[in-house]
């Protein structure tokens, strides 16, 4: 069978399980987050952290809990990877450097995952799970909690509460990525990913030299990494490493976890608001975009633009044989798409215009489908910015699921809007104008712009995989991506959480005939339209300057 | 408002060690309990094992040098620092590096420049990866057949029985396994 024809055959076959997962897993989340029954499990944790489940939080409380729970996850790991030399299952490996240790805190705990050092060299099995498999875990659950907070902004009404930080927590975590995660691990560790807690051993190759065979308990953090949108891999090479993903079967079932929960949310959103319909036409939007940005990957991957890719007559550098072109270009749509950051192949290798599209998708500010909870809140936001935008052309007072966007709202949508594309800009702006950032980039312009860009667009969007053409391990890098992946997760939702605070406290709104229907293609069409446009006025100038400039070349 | 927020921190920092017990040390451990059970030989590594020696693993790849083995794609096959050249497709560095292994492969093998597949040239993601392409180990099978004194007809049996088709016949790419390759050449060759 020709490439394409097998690489459209994975392409349906992981739309037809997504399909299948999308309505029993939308449900299930609208259960988890809207029953009242706690779980034994839960009441024991309840009681034990000395937590009231049934208080009910103002949008400040809500926000207040979630920041300190942020924090104190950041220190603890913090704490973890510094003293790492006098932990158990250390296997050889020394604690972090200050830098080093608050960019890792920080990538971990944002949900970004962000890596400027390889595992295999620089962490054991200790820090791995007790550290960084937790927070993949607890990072999704936060995630979540702020996604589905402002849902209930939308369901209730005359009320300043949002409902209890702790409970969303918490059953996101047992009700939901656990289950799934121990189901992810034995399917990976059945195509062949190691759960073990060897250290490095040395044995003497077949051809007579030698060769260290490393270890892990990969398995369990390969699920929770995927399923949870982190993508901090436990060796530097991420999912390409064959001990972290075997076989184009693993790869496949990878891709699947990554997409699994995103697009299983709108089914949720739309059954907590009682309009079912209006979640398709979100899930409808995120999937254009989510298609969009794999056909110009793929096509640019399958065309191998670029000098290399042209001398060596296809686009293979940095990728890995089992999966060729097709199903890495379908593994770096998604996982740029949905904020997860793994990669199974190396990005900064892609051909110029499919590196630009893997940028754009990010740049898009992650809503195709975009990471757990977080691509749902952020597509959303530019919801309410497209109905704000066609009641402008009729000259209404625009409302969204019967809730009216006031000025305030408005005021709120834009500083979210806002806060990424100024933090991306002034990062690559201050990393090209000091000389020692500009020199650990790898490349000369404008693949060394397109480098640059790439690594605050990852960080502030929370994506984490890297274009890695730069030498990532100094301190401008890990204090400045590190502000970036900070301001660009948590100033976001909690003017998400101000917004559903203000939405939750208004009256219904009648459905008038005034108002834009919330279900019909014209509705998709003009969210993908906004994103689109949003975005790219944002970017187009620097987006010209790197890879299109690289591409036209 | 200070109090507030060390109540909040405090109850936060509870919740957090208990889940770290449960997903950090309970989760993974159950993971390996059951892997350990129902698949041990994966769990640990799927080690490939000569005359009861561990030679490596059958996912891991290795770096054959000479006329008497099947070569891997280009890389260091060091596991500890995997990853790519991370070479953008318009470096001057990495397209001198094809250039040269073009004109390596195409001297080793005796075959015309144009004929070297492109595994052969570019470096993988991993700097491990443990397959080439069928095209590229057909190039090699008169070199190492001359060299190992047997019939280029019984090699090229070897690299066919040592080629997998795409899983399901549609996801990945059709590959031949270098170390097992190697491993079932060996013996062969007695």
């Amino acid at each position: 069978m020709p490439d394409a024809g097998a690489g459209l055959l994975g392409i349906g076959a992981l739309l037809l399980l997504l399909a299948l997962a999308h309505v029993p897993l939308g449900n299930h989340l609208a259960r988890v987050y809207t029953s009242e029954r706690h779980l034994g499990a839960e009441r024991l944790v309840y009681r034990i952290a000395r937590v009231d489940p049934r208080a009910d939080q103002r949008w400040t409380a809500y926000a207040l809990s979630l920041l300190a729970f942020s924090a104190v996850s950041a220190l603890l790991l913090y704490a973890l990877l510094r003293l790492q030399g006098v932990l158990p299952l250390a296997q050889g490996h020394d604690g972090m450097h200050p830098s080093g240790a608050f960019n890792t805190a920080v990538a971990f705990v944002s949900n970004t995952d962000w890596q400027w050092y390889a595992g295999e060299n620089t962490l054991g099995p200790l820090v791995q799970m007790a550290g960084l498999a937790v927070q993949n875990v607890l990072s999704a659950a936060v995630g979540l909690s702020v996604a589905v907070a402002l849902i209930r902004g939308f369901t209730r009404s005359r009320t300043d509460r949002l409902g209890n930080f702790w409970v969303d927590l918490v059953r996101g975590t047992v009700r939901v990525l656990l289950p799934l995660a121990v189901l992810a691990a034995v399917v990976l560790a059945a195509c062949g990913v190691v759960q073990n807690f060897h250290a490095a051993r040395e044995i003497t190759t077949l051809g007579g030299g030698t060769q260290a065979l490393t270890g892990g308990p990969v398995a369990s953090q390969e699920a929770v990494k995927l399923l949870g949108s982190n993508g901090g891999g436990y060796y530097g090479a991420n999912s390409a490493h064959p001990y972290e993903n075997p076989t184009p079967f693993s790869n496949f079932f990878q891709i699947f976890l990554l997409l699994l929960i995103p697009s299983a949310l709108p089914r949720a959103f739309g059954r907590m608001t009682g309009s079912p319909r209006h979640g398709l036409a979100v899930l409808a939007a995120m999937g254009v975009l989510w298609a969009a940005g794999l056909a110009a990957v793929t096509a640019a991957e399958a065309a191998h633009g670029g000098q290399v890719p042209q001398a060596v007559g296809a686009a293979t550098e940095g990728k890995e044989w089992r999966f060729g072109v097709w199903d890495s270009a379908l593994f770096a749509a998604s996982t740029t798409g949905t904020s997860t950051g793994a990669t199974d192949a190396r990005h900064d290798s892609f051909t110029p215009l499919g590196g630009g599209a893997l940028l754009a998708a990010m740049l898009l500010g992650e809503v195709a489908p975009g990471g757990v909870g977080a691509g749902l809140y952020g597509m959303l936001v530019l919801a309410m910015l497209a109905v704000f935008l066609a009641g402008l052309m009729v000259g209404r007072t625009p409302e969204y699921l019967g809730k009216k966007l006031r000025p305030k709202e408005i005021t709120l949508l834009a500083l979210y809007v806002l806060v990424m594309p100024v933090t991306v800009l002034a990062g690559t702006g201050l990393a090209l104008g000091f000389p020692e950032p500009r020199a650990t980039l790898l490349a000369g312009p404008p693949h060394g712009l397109s480098e640059a860009l790439y690594a605050f667009a990852s960080a502030a969007n929370n994506n984490g995989s890297a274009f890695a053409g730069l030498g990532a391990d100094t301190v401008f890098w890990q204090t400045g991506l590190g502000l970036a992946m900070l301001i660009g997760r948590y100033l976001p939702m909690v003017v998400v959480l101000g917004l559903a605070g203000s939405l939750a406290g208004q009256q219904h709104t009648p459905t008038g005939t005034g108002t834009l229907p919330a279900h019909t293609p014209l509705f998709t069409g003009l969210l993908v339209t906004v994103t689109v446009v949003v975005a790219g006025l944002t970017f187009f100038p620097v987006l010209a300057l790197g890879p299109l400039a690289e591409g036209l070349r | 408002m200070f109090a507030g927020v060390a109540r909040q921190a405090a109850a936060g920092l509870r919740i957090l060690l208990l889940m770290t017990v449960v997903c950090g040390l309970l989760y993974p451990l159950l993971i390996w309990g059951i892997a350990r059970t129902a698949f041990p030989g994966r769990a640990d590594g799927s080690l490939l094992r000569v005359d009861g020696r561990v030679v490596g693993s059958s996912l891991i790849g290795q770096e054959f040098t000479g006329p008497l083995w099947f070569h891997p794609r280009p890389g260091a096959y060091d596991p500890l620092a995997t990853g790519g050249s991370d070479l953008g497709p318009d470096s001057g560095r990495l397209l001198a590096e094809v250039r040269l292994r073009r004109t390596a492969v195409a001297r080793t093998e005796g075959v015309p420049a144009d004929s070297v597949p492109a595994d052969a040239l570019t470096s993988s993601a991993s700097g491990l990866d443990p397959h080439i392409s069928p095209a590229y180990a057909h190039l090699q099978v008169t070199r190492v057949a001359r060299a190992r004194g047997l019939d280029a007809e019984r090699v090229r049996e070897l690299v066919d029985a040592h080629t997998t088709g795409r899983a399901l016949g549609f996801l990945g790419q059709e590959r031949v396994n270098v170390l097992e390759l190697n491993a079932a050449l060996a013996a062969a060759a007695g």
